[in-house]
């Protein structure tokens, strides 16, 4: 097809819903997993300091609050990583094929 | 005792402001001549890669209160440093996740355009720059009177020089380089920051022998003992730490600055990258001043850090000339200087578009304007803003700042995010659900910090707070005498209608001291962190209001939205 077509009518082709479906959900899930992460560790400086305090192993200083304040910092750009991966590959080429077929 | 040449003028720090000073005015010259249109001077032709992009957004936000103030707040408090680092950087998936694409996809080079795209331009842009302009000029406040106190303390020039420099650099980079010249000054200083900080921490690692476990092991031995490396007192209600936290987060993509940088990129496929970019760089930086943070407090030591500065602000530098010397501390003391010239730059520019392209052209002009016309009046706002800039620095001069960036980021998050977020996913958001979320937000965020213990307390009945000290104090040197006078008394076995007496006179002191107690001032709202409340309320009367009118024509639009948002037909 090579006539443009409407929003109207792009918001009802098959294709665009399923790309939109898509994108909804690794988008709000990706969200919540990096709100549960970090309001995890909210949680636990609030209601359970002495968890964060214990020591990583005997003799040492260290405590496990370290390595989970430095682990959400990781984890937060391995979820940016996830999401940028899954665009590039999965996603842009849905966007093409849309486009492709209602001609923009 | 720790020698230090900090506080006096440092050749070798100045010698590198000047090359930085220098190649980034050659830039602006370079960008001058290719700055032309609106699109040039807002959003560099939209021609920054993802990379790039990248760089200059970690340039953007790494401020010197991330910089300096992360690394300080960890060499002197220890862990609980670290939980502002983290607050710092988790809204960077947020941002990706919800919000740039559609930026990308929808504005042209304000997030009021998106904010618009379907609502009734006039009354949004008004709300939308109000929302800006007072992040901005917070933002603006706090950066400017840091900038003073920094160079006055590195470089030995006087208050008023630096924060007028600071300015003036400031307003040339964006007046002739606009958004060209800004992503460049932003790209470099964001290069300079890291590879300084690298340096740094692989110099503080090799004292250690490379060894984290030594690192903390020795952190352990400071004064503060193994509570060093624990949540301390930093953050006192469940309450406190929550609200905090979504400040933090929600303040970050809420950010006018930052979210116009996804207007120099191409596409969406770009700003996505970017933000991965940004992330990457941000987070990594954030670990490196926690490393330098911890490593100061061992090699540098608490007392010599925060006997220069209270604040411990000074912990880096200080690092850096223990383990560099005065060509290393000379060095970071300029990139130092390039950090916030470089935020107050892209401060600038984000306030400058906001009058120029949401106030003049949008309201005042009604969207019709001549492009010449809409960068003179950029120009011409950023002259305005930077010379206000300079002024609000000087009159903020030594007066506490720090509660100016907690007020950035709670308006960013309460005024602008909830705004941006709904006008993007939900077909029902009306124009006047709009305009009351923002202004919600953007008042009730201001008022209950003014209301709150950092401003009523400690700044507003600052004198009152030292009054009733000061009498505390005479009443609980007059309880003393008068313990003292009735263990005499009991020694010497006086009378017992005088020890009753001086018992009576220590219990009527003990009285007083309750009365004087009573009469500390105290905040009107408790809490130090109004987030919770000032987003809440934005999100709640912005969904109430719009279930209570009805925006037909922003309805119909919706479905053109939703097409542009997910595949980008139409974007500029």
């Amino acid at each position: 097809m090579s006539s443009k077509r409407t929003a109207h009518e792009i918001m009802q082709d098959p294709d665009f819903k399923e790309l939109a479906r898509k994108k909804d959900r690794i988008s709000w899930v990706l969200t919540v997993l990096e709100l549960v992460l970090y309001f995890g560790f909210i949680a636990l400086i609030a209601y359970n300091k002495p968890f964060l305090a214990q020591k990583m192993s005997e003799g040492g200083a260290a405590t496990i609050g370290i390595p989970i304040a430095i682990g959400t910092i990781v984890l937060s750009w391995v979820f940016t990583g996830i999401y940028t991966w899954w665009a590039n590959t999965k996603y842009d080429a849905m966007v093409k094929k849309v486009i492709e077929k209602v001609g923009g | 005792m720790h020698q230090t040449i900090i506080g006096q003028a440092n050749p070798v720090a100045i010698m590198f402001f000047v090359l930085f000073v220098l190649t980034t005015l050659g830039i602006t010259y370079w960008a001058a001549k290719r700055t032309r249109t609106t699109k040039d001077f807002y959003a560099a032709g939209r021609s920054i890669t993802g990379f790039q992009n990248g760089l200059a957004l970690a340039g953007d936000y790494m401020s010197a209160a991330s910089f300096l103030g992360i690394a300080g707040l960890v060499s002197t408090k220890g862990y609980d440093g670290l939980i502002y680092s983290v607050g710092w950087l988790v809204g960077w998936p947020i941002i990706m996740f919800l919000i740039a694409e559609p930026l990308r996809n929808l504005g042209k080079y304000t997030f009021a355009d998106v904010v618009a795209f379907r609502l009734n331009q006039r009354p949004i842009r008004a709300a939308a720059a109000a929302g800006s302009l007072v992040v901005v000029l917070t933002y603006l406040i706090a950066q400017m009177v840091g900038a003073g106190t920094l160079i006055k303390l590195m470089f030995g020039l006087p208050f008023e020089l630096a924060v007028a420099v600071t300015g003036t650099l400031m307003i040339c980079y964006v007046i002739f380089g606009g958004m060209i010249a800004t992503t460049w000054v932003q790209i470099i200083k964001a290069c300079l920051l890291l590879g300084g900080a690298t340096l740094l921490v692989i110099l503080t690692l090799n004292e250690f022998g490379f060894s984290y476990a030594e690192l903390f092991k020795r952190a352990s031995a400071t004064p503060l003992g193994q509570k060093f490396l624990e949540p301390g007192a930093l953050i006192s209600s469940p309450l406190e730490a929550f609200s905090l936290g979504l400040a933090l987060m929600f303040g970050t993509a809420g950010l006018p600055h930052i979210l116009m940088r996804f207007y120099t990129v191409p596409d969406a496929k770009a700003a996505r990258t970017s933000v991965f970019y940004a992330t990457g760089f941000i987070g990594y930086f954030y670990i490196l001043t926690v490393t330098i943070g911890f490593g100061a407090a061992v090699l540098v030591g608490q007392k010599v850090i925060m006997g220069i500065d209270a604040g411990g602000n000074m912990a880096g530098p200080l690092l850096a000339e223990a383990l560099g010397g005065n060509i290393f501390l000379g060095f970071l003391s300029a990139v130092a200087f390039a950090t916030i010239l470089a935020v107050v730059s892209g401060l600038t520019l984000a306030g400058a578009s906001a009058l120029s392209h949401d106030l003049y052209v949008g309201v005042i002009r009604r969207g019709v304007a001549a492009e010449k016309e809409e960068v003179k009046v950029a120009k011409i706002a950023t002259i305005g803003l930077g010379i206000c800039a300079i002024l609000l620095g000087i009159l903020f001069k030594g007066k506490n700042v720090a509660f100016l960036v907690g007020l950035t980021f709670a308006i960013a998050a309460s005024a602008n995010f909830p705004a941006l977020l709904m006008s993007i996913m939900w077909k029902k958001f009306t124009t006047a659900g709009a305009v009351t979320s923002i202004y919600v937000g953007l008042i009730s965020a201001t008022v209950l910090i003014v209301l709150s213990p950092t401003v009523w307390v400690d700044i507003v009945h600052k004198e009152d707070v030292a009054a009733v000290q000061a009498q505390i104090k005479t009443i609980d040197a007059a309880a003393a005498a008068a313990d003292a006078k009735i263990a005499d008394l009991q020694k010497q076995l006086g009378s017992k209608a005088a020890i009753a007496a001086a018992v009576q006179e220590k219990d009527q002191l003990a009285e007083q001291k309750k009365a004087a107690g009573a009469a500390m001032p105290k905040a009107i709202f408790p809490m130090k962190n109004p987030g919770i409340f000032s987003m809440g309320a934005a999100f709640l009367i912005g969904i109430l209001v719009s279930l209570m009118s009805r925006d037909k024509a922003a309805e119909e639009k919706f479905e053109g939205e939703k097409v542009r948002t997910y595949v980008g037909i139409g974007a500029e």
